[in-house]
């Protein structure tokens, strides 16, 4: 019990913090965006496509979805160079996030295009609208309305799953608290300070997915 | 350089694999004795124990499954207890599937009509025997399927106990992959035996969710 805990290396180390975040927001941002964008061929891909693409779509969901993310990740970044594709860390790391968010978001995307009825598509094709215009003007806004509290939680759990890529060395906040224990000494103050941040960065990434989606998707978002 | 056979490669993985197991159904058994304590105090009428429940999931839900890990193993021994990282990884992903069990769970609880409750009063049932006789066995029954989808959840963040030093299915096949330098190999079979053990549950879930969607 003779342990007494001390935040004084705080000060010096606010500076090292701020970086490892902004890191992890960056990996998050790029993240949500191509996951996102993926998801929703994918989604459209496994509704319209041809047999075959519906079925590889189908096999590398379930392919994700039942595999670790560490274990992804490592295979991303430790087998690619065996073929012959060597790839920097932090772009390693933002492939095997998005190949893996974009696993979830076809999931989410494709519950929410079910959800439109299908007098919607109906209804604008007898418009005259091409096949594409529909969806991307008609089923698709819809849908996202639909998912879009799925979709906060899911970029949520990603922005924490991302704690995992500091092993291979990307400075994210979790390496740079791997780093500050090392030279402190201080391995539970570090972790603990470094928690609060990631505590914080969920709470305010929530919020302000909460409050943009209702910006962009209309009122009824919460 | 040792040599290893692709045999002498499976054979070790599935010898680690059994840790991975082991960890999955430690932690899911001991997550759920904790869960029902954390569901307790969430649906208490109490208004101090239901902020103290609600904050207890929010910072597990909301902070990476490593830095509680982390926590656990560098925490526990300042307060003099000896821990070796079996115990951070069984005590560490026990309270992160306490709080998404109960959370899982509660949301089963609020799906009763009112008049559950009121009904097992009129039937001169105290809260306790309310909760173990009526409300409990429905609110178990309709989340069984998000349970089990937290069960897949939970063998996939066993990974992460790799990081700590836990000698599981991952930790196995980094020590393999710098012996063998075959990464494509060894990581493609530790995602099959993952995948072995997380599809069938996935499929479960799934059909557990269509009967309850009928």
């Amino acid at each position: 019990m003779g342990y007494s805990l001390d935040f004084g290396w705080l000060a010096g180390a606010a500076g090292v913090i701020a970086r490892g975040a902004a890191m992890t927001l960056l990996l998050i941002a790029v993240t949500t965006f191509a996951g996102t964008f993926l998801g929703i061929l994918g989604a459209a891909g496994k509704r319209n496509g041809p047999k075959p693409l519906q079925l590889a779509i189908g096999v590398y969901v379930e392919v994700m979805r039942n595999t670790p993310f560490l274990v992804q990740l490592f295979f991303i970044f430790f087998g690619l160079p065996s073929l012959g594709v060597r790839l920097d860390p932090i772009l390693a790391a933002m492939l095997a996030m998005t190949l893996n968010m974009a696993a979830y978001t076809i999931e989410i995307v494709g519950a929410g295009l079910d959800a439109v009825p299908r007098g919607q598509t109906e209804a604008a094709l007898a418009l005259g609208l091409r096949p594409r215009q529909v969806f991307v003007k008609i089923v698709l806004p819809q849908a996202l309305k639909v998912i879009y509290p799925a979709l906060t939680s899911q970029i949520v759990i990603m922005m924490l799953e991302s704690a995992v890529v500091s092993q291979i060395a990307v400075r994210e906040l979790t390496y740079e608290a791997d780093m500050l224990q090392a030279r402190t000494f201080r391995a539970f103050e570090t972790y603990f300070v470094v928690t609060m941040v990631y505590l914080g960065l969920s709470m305010g990434l929530r919020r302000l997915l909460v409050v943009g989606g209702r910006r962009a998707l209309g009122a009824g978002v919460s | 350089m040792i040599e290893f056979t692709f045999w002498d490669i499976v054979r070790n993985l599935l010898l680690a694999a059994r840790w991975t197991v082991l960890l999955s159904l430690a932690a899911f058994i001991g997550g759920a004795l904790v869960g029902l304590v954390v569901l307790f105090f969430r649906i208490a009428k109490n208004k101090w124990v239901k902020p103290i429940a609600s904050g207890y999931i929010a910072l597990f839900q909301g902070t990476p499954l490593l830095m509680q890990l982390f926590l656990m193993f560098f925490g526990l021994p300042m307060l003099g207890l000896r821990i070796e990282p079996w115990t951070a990884a069984v005590l560490g992903l026990t309270f992160f599937a306490s709080a998404y069990l109960a959370e899982i769970w509660r949301s089963g609880v609020d799906a009763l009509p009112r008049g559950q409750w009121d009904a097992g009063a009129s039937l001169g049932l105290h809260y306790l025997q309310e909760l173990r006789l009526i409300i409990l066995p429905q609110a178990f029954a309709i989340t069984r399927a998000p349970t089990v989808g937290f069960l897949v959840q939970l063998i996939k963040s066993t990974a992460l106990t790799s990081i700590i030093g836990f000698e599981e299915l991952v930790r196995t096949s980094n020590a393999i992959n710098n012996a063998t330098f075959e990464p494509f190999k060894v990581y493609g079979l530790v995602a099959l035996i993952f995948f072995v053990m997380c599809f069938p549950l996935t499929q479960y879930a799934r059909r557990l969710e269509r009967t309850a969607a009928r």
